[in-house]
């Protein structure tokens, strides 16, 4: 009882209140909640005018677990592998529950789903390039980011940009998966072991594909390798990725950057010059062009199209 | 840090005890022999999150050194090994801290420590978790009003030997039922390392409509005792037994 009553005061913080740190003395003022998880409260907080998130824990020893992955990830120099970490501390309630937290970067971005709304599946294949380019630098580091999954991705913009938040299932890698979600577990599908390979994470992309490029999540039914085959096929959406997907199953890649190479492949093997995706490849690609001279003409002509459909784009941002 | 042998019972049931000991005190005697009992509490998908009968999962937990957990069927198999595991860790960590204190000769638990401390001590915690060898022995309830969830007792089992064989410990499962009309526990499955066989030795159908919950632990201590895989274990009284550097 004593449990859900802490559970309850944690989830349940008003505006403005000041959580002081115990051992640091920081004070950090409660805007508003940003989401809740299996082992904390994640609050957005405001200190001397900057915005951060701070997660606000019951178990001590999984956000001590938690700290412990983020820390290592500052090691990593030049590397971005989820949120920078701020401060560790405790605080005592007025009514003297001492509770630990954490205070990380604030994200502020947009669900995936949310981002992807109307928009052409070249942008999934562009959050992909970022995600498996982030996954296969955790790979190099040693670590499976193991909980992988829609609710720990945000994408911020300008310019859209796939971040990784929530490190609570990152483990090191030859180890047991620390945390995991069933529907993006390939334990649970039955399509191998719960040990942290980076081919554990690469399962779970492609869930997340199937996820975002179908119909949301599903059941596992009697035969969960033939729900898998059932729903990549429907989702007419991934069609450009399936044989991607496949490969995955398949355990035909070693880590994220060997998914990640076939997967600039196939969005470069595709066939009209003018499609929506113009904009995207057309502004990394501008400088290079203008040495180019032969086909400048023809050029013109298509960074002109492209630069106002990338202006159009970047509008809709900002309203 | 040395390398040993966690051992748990494991209970699912879905309602209260009704005949013999209470299982309250049952679990703090098994408690005492080094064994940490586990409590799920199993809800149908149509009963309310606080069922009447239900208190007594916690409390047999808590008095068994272990965690609880009441969930809904759907949510059993991620709910099994996540109170298997959040009892390794509790169990290790209490061992870690007993070390600590003894080094430091401090009188400081976990929670009391500076954040950095705590830091290094989990990482020593998580080092066990991985590497530790584990003995599970499931009891499972069979009293009729199970028989419509032994389904998901099934594949909940399945699915925690696959969590833990992801470790480098060993492990050893074994697998009782409860009520049985000759004696207070009924073995289905013997130590094992892998759960894969479960399918086949799984009861279809319930017995009996009395829970004898108190009796069905104590004689589930007796199980670790008897066995011989792990050497002599009938003096075990640490809830971590050290087998050695
Ligand atoms: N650094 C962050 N910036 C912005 N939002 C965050 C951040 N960390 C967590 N959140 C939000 O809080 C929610 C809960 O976080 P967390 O407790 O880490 O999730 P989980 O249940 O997956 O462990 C997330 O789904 C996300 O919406």
């Amino acid at each position: 009882m004593q449990v859900n009553h802490t559970k309850k005061l944690v989830s349940n913080l008003k505006r403005a209140t000041v959580i002081r740190g115990k051992w640091n003395g920081t004070k950090y003022h409660v805007i508003h909640k940003l989401g809740e998880g299996a082992c904390g409260v994640v609050y957005l907080c405001e200190r001397n005018g900057i915005e951060t998130a701070l997660k606000l824990g019951t178990d001590s020893a999984r956000i001590t677990t938690e700290v412990n992955v983020l820390k290592s990830f500052q090691r990593v120099q030049g590397k971005r592998l989820g949120p920078s970490l701020l401060d560790v501390d405790d605080w005592v309630t007025p009514g003297g529950i001492t509770l630990p937290f954490y205070v990380m970067e604030y994200v502020k971005g947009q669900e995936l789903a949310t981002f992807l709304h109307g928009k052409g599946s070249e942008w999934l294949g562009v959050l992909l390039l970022q995600l498996l380019m982030d996954l296969g630098n955790l790979h190099e580091s040693g670590w499976v980011f193991g909980d992988l999954k829609t609710d720990n991705l945000l994408v911020t913009s300008p310019p859209p940009r796939l971040r990784l938040i929530d490190v609570g299932g990152t483990t090191q890698i030859g180890r047991a998966i620390k945390e995991y979600t069933e529907f993006y577990d390939r334990g649970y599908w039955l399509k191998g072991s719960r040990k942290a390979e980076p081919s554990y994470d690469l399962f779970a992309v492609t869930m997340i594909m199937l996820e975002v490029g179908g119909r949301g999540r599903f059941e596992r039914g009697s035969d969960p390798r033939q729900t898998l085959e059932r729903k990549l096929q429907q989702a007419t959406a991934l069609k450009p990725f399936t044989p991607l997907i496949n490969n995955v199953w398949a355990g035909n890649y070693q880590n994220g950057l060997e998914m990640r190479e076939d997967l600039v492949n196939l969005l470069q093997r595709r066939p009209e010059p003018k499609k929506r995706n113009m904009p995207v490849s057309t502004r990394t690609s501008r400088r290079k062009k203008t040495k180019k001279t032969s086909f400048a003409t023809f050029e013109i002509g298509a960074i002109f199209v492209s630069v106002i459909i990338f202006y159009l784009i970047y509008m809709l941002f900002f309203l | 840090m040395k390398k040993g042998t966690l051992k748990q019972i494991l209970l699912l049931t879905d309602g209260c005890s009704n005949q013999g000991e209470d299982p309250v005190a049952i679990a703090a005697l098994a408690n005492n022999q080094g064994i940490t009992v586990n409590v799920i509490g199993i809800i149908d998908d149509d009963q309310s999150e606080q069922p009447e009968g239900l208190e007594e999962v916690e409390a047999i937990a808590m008095s068994g050194g272990g965690v609880s957990q009441i969930v809904y069927q759907q949510a059993l198999s991620q709910t099994v090994q996540m109170v298997t595991k959040q009892a390794m860790t509790q169990t290790l960590q209490g061992v870690v801290n007993q070390e600590l204190k003894q080094i430091l000769g401090e009188k400081k638990t976990f929670e009391e420590l500076p954040p950095d401390k705590r830091g290094e001590v989990m990482e020593v915690v998580e080092d066990l978790g991985e590497t530790c060898d584990l003995e599970v022995l499931v009891l499972v309830d069979t009293s009729a009003s199970m028989t419509p969830k032994l389904a998901t007792v099934k594949d909940a089992l399945f699915d925690l030997s696959l969590s833990l064989n992801a470790r480098s410990g060993n492990n050893r499962f074994s697998i009782f039922s409860f009520p049985d009309k000759k004696a207070p526990i009924h073995k289905l499955m013997d130590w094992t390392p892998h759960l894969d066989g479960i399918s086949k030795i799984f009861p279809k159908l319930a017995s009996g409509g009395i829970t004898p919950t108190g009796p069905a632990i104590k004689e589930a201590i007796y199980q670790f005792g008897k066995k011989g895989l792990f050497g002599s274990m009938k003096d075990a009284s640490e809830p971590y037994e050290e087998t050695g550097f």
